[in-house]
């Protein structure tokens, strides 16, 4: 009897996905380890050790609770960069411009803050409107065109950066290629901490856009699993056609969902850059990785809103932890690599399920011969 | 005027011989999005020749062994792809994602490491290659000749005549367009698909070496290659999956692309006053363009991206 729980537990499909992303994590953290290995045997150990402590690198608690909070801080953009590639992934689009959509948006609340001055929740607007509109542009492709929005979607990624560059020109600073730090240029435009930082030893970059962004996960899960809406959208996904035969408008479905899609990202790059954390580089030449991250967590959380909570967490933890590598013999982009072989090892999610529930259905039939064969005798 | 020609032909060849790759494999299948990273690590290998081996030797043992590291690195890597998405019937897109970055994130570490072992305070991605870099350029006049123009028109040439004058290129295709009725005449679709992506592996990496040493002598790692694996896939796509179509459209984006490098030539485009960035804009805009107009009666192969499955029907 025991045996037959643990059965029916590995089926389970939540469990075979936390499995699967172990697994993930593992393997990629190995071939990471190698890697390091391979450049310089005698301080991997110590480099993956760091690359996985993280903050925990500072001996005093006070350093080390000021370091989690900067990781959160962090990682609420890139949940919601993986949360914007999740919901298009759930409607069967690949939304690889979310690191566009992530650069449009930056652009739009920086430029909001600092020109014009607003307040933060107009910053965070704008930076959504601006990123769904973009995103909107390879939806309103892919429905009516019928252009591939992965390669719309990269050819938006550049010209977002080219543009944000030039329009972010107008507000830098002077002396350097950054943008005005918004503590000097418009302090009412940093999203309020209420009182959030204290618990990060004054960390003065936690803010409430750490609860926001895990608000807006659960949001996704209710809009996705609960709600009419989201079961057109995804019935759009798995069956354009059919959907389209039931009724439903499957190019506005399209479109609607890049918006959406778009939307999150754009408040991601509005969460990181409107808590003062860091500012925008117009020299830039490459797209921020932020929205190719939140490729790797939207796999690495099996695809569910809640579970892109505590893998978004976890990339963006192995991210920061590479800063910490021992600089002499190691790159930070270490952690890159990491993340990127884990987004590999997520293309291989689905056999490995496939053979698991192959493996189980073999052994119950084994165990039903056997228990046939007993009836018998 | 002649420069323009001279980086609009270097800029097209690129775009030849990756589209060329996205070419086959498509017609074998499999999407291959990851062009851009299989063109990083391509790009990876020859400059790691061009570093190493000294510039002394004669032009023609450069050429060959730079092309010779470029095709095998794009193929070793494309394998990544070949092995997911024909074993283990990986989602391809998420795969050529997953290849893209860690092409640049893999060529990043490498170089770096590099680098670093040659001295402690060199923490750049950087490779230069000044020297080595000029066994591929003849100079004709006020022309700069480089090889990698005419091994491009061998490459489109010799992709026609396989593709539609071969056994093997009319069988890749039906394993592109209908694998199951491949199989059922005997054809070993597993085979043909790692066939054409291998292909694509060799002509992305090769394109990748091409595209680092057009008009630059250093190449720095972290901006991978800037979207191009992507307009070559715009390209293919505005090619209509044919190697001749493909090799007028390379020619087009070519030049837009070539734009930017040369525009302050013309007093004409000076006079405009337009910002240089547009002129970086450019080659991506034009290609979202082409895309609209081109891709609602496209004609890709059937098959394409979905996993072969011989149970299914």
């Amino acid at each position: 009897m025991n045996k037959r729980e643990k059965k029916s537990l590995l089926r389970n499909g939540a469990l075979q996905s936390l499995i699967a992303s172990l697994a993930c994590i593992i393997i990629g953290l190995l071939i990471g380890y190698i890697a390091l290995l391979l450049i310089n045997p005698a301080g991997a150990g110590k480099a993956i050790v760091s690359i996985l402590k993280n903050f925990m690198y500072y001996p005093t608690q006070v350093k080390a609770l000021q370091y989690f909070g900067s990781t959160l801080v962090k990682t609420a953009p890139l949940l919601l960069c993986s949360l914007s590639v999740l919901f298009a992934y759930k409607v069967g689009l690949f939304n690889i411009g979310a690191a566009g959509q992530y650069v449009a948006g930056a652009g739009a609340c920086l430029y909001c803050a600092l020109a014009w001055k607003l307040p933060w929740y107009v910053c965070i607007l704008a930076a959504v409107i601006v990123g769904a509109a973009l995103a909107a542009i390879s939806g309103v492709l892919k429905a009516y065109c019928n252009v591939n929005e992965v390669i719309s979607c990269i050819m938006l990624n550049w010209i977002a950066l080219y543009v944000v560059n030039m329009v972010l020109s107008t507000v830098k600073d002077p002396s350097s290629p950054y943008s005005i730090a918004l503590s000097t240029g418009n302090p009412k435009a940093i999203i309020p901490s209420l009182g959030l930082s204290a618990l990060f030893a004054k960390n003065k970059y936690v803010t409430i856009a750490l609860p926001l962004a895990v608000l807006v996960a659960v949001l996704v899960w209710v809009v996705l699993e609960k709600t009419k809406l989201g079961y057109e959208l995804k019935a759009t996904g798995m069956n354009k056609q059919a959907a389209k035969y039931c009724g439903m408008r499957e190019k506005y479905n399209i479109i609607l969902t890049m918006t959406i899609s778009g939307a999150l990202a754009g408040m991601g790059a509005a969460f990181f850059y409107l808590t003062g954390v860091e500012q925008w580089a117009v020299t830039q030449t490459s797209v921020p990785g932020m929205g190719f991250n939140g490729i790797a967590a939207a796999f690495l959380g099996g695809l569910h809103p809640i579970g892109t909570v505590f893998s978004s967490y976890f990339i963006q933890h192995i991210t920061s932890g590479g800063a910490y590598v021992d600089k002499s013999m190691y790159c930070a982009q270490i952690s890159d690599l990491i993340s990127a072989l884990i987004i590999y090892l997520c293309g291989f999610v689905f056999f490995f399920k496939l053979w698991l529930n192959r493996l189980l259905d073999k052994r119950d039939e084994k165990r039903m011969m056997k228990e046939q064969k007993g009836g018998e005798a | 005027m002649l420069l323009l020609i001279q980086y609009t032909l270097i800029f097209a060849s690129v775009l030849v011989l990756v589209a060329l790759g996205g070419c086959f494999s498509e017609h074998s299948g499999v999407i291959n999005i990851g062009l851009e990273g299989i063109m990083v690590m391509g790009a990876l290998g020859g400059a790691l020749i061009l570093k190493f081996v000294p510039a002394g030797v004669p032009a023609i043992v450069m050429i060959v062994l730079v092309i010779a590291a470029a095709i095998l690195v794009g193929m070793l890597y494309s394998l990544l792809l070949a092995v997911a998405a024909i074993n283990f019937k990986a989602d391809q897109t998420l795969v050529g994602t997953a290849l893209n970055l860690l092409g640049t994130a893999a060529a990043v570490v490498i170089v770096r490491a590099i680098n670093m072992a040659e001295s402690k305070d060199n923490v750049s991605s950087t490779i230069s290659y000044i020297e080595s870099k000029k066994a591929f350029l003849v100079r004709i006049g006020g022309f700069e000749f480089n090889w990698f123009m005419l091994i491009a028109a061998i490459a489109l040439v010799a992709s026609y005549v396989v593709l539609y004058k071969t056994r093997f290129g009319l069988r890749l295709q039906a394993c592109g367009e209908h694998p199951q009725a491949a199989d059922s005449v005997g054809i070993n679709v597993y085979k043909m698909r790692y066939a054409g992506v291998l292909i694509s592996g060799m002509l992305g990496g090769l394109g990748g070496i091409v595209y680092i040493t057009a008009g630059v002598s250093e190449w720095k790692f972290e901006n991978g290659v800037a979207g191009f694996g992507f307009l070559a896939l715009a390209v293919m796509i505005f090619g209509q999956w044919k190697p001749l179509n493909i090799g007028i459209a390379a020619v087009l984006f070519g030049l837009f692309r070539a734009l930017s490098n040369v525009y302050t030539g013309f007093p004409a485009l000076v006079a405009l006053k337009l910002p240089s960035t547009l002129y970086n804009m450019l080659p991506y805009i034009i290609s979202l363009i082409v895309l609209a107009f081109t891709s609602q009666k496209s004609r890709a192969p059937k098959a394409e991206g979905i996993p072969y499955d011989k149970g299914q029907r």
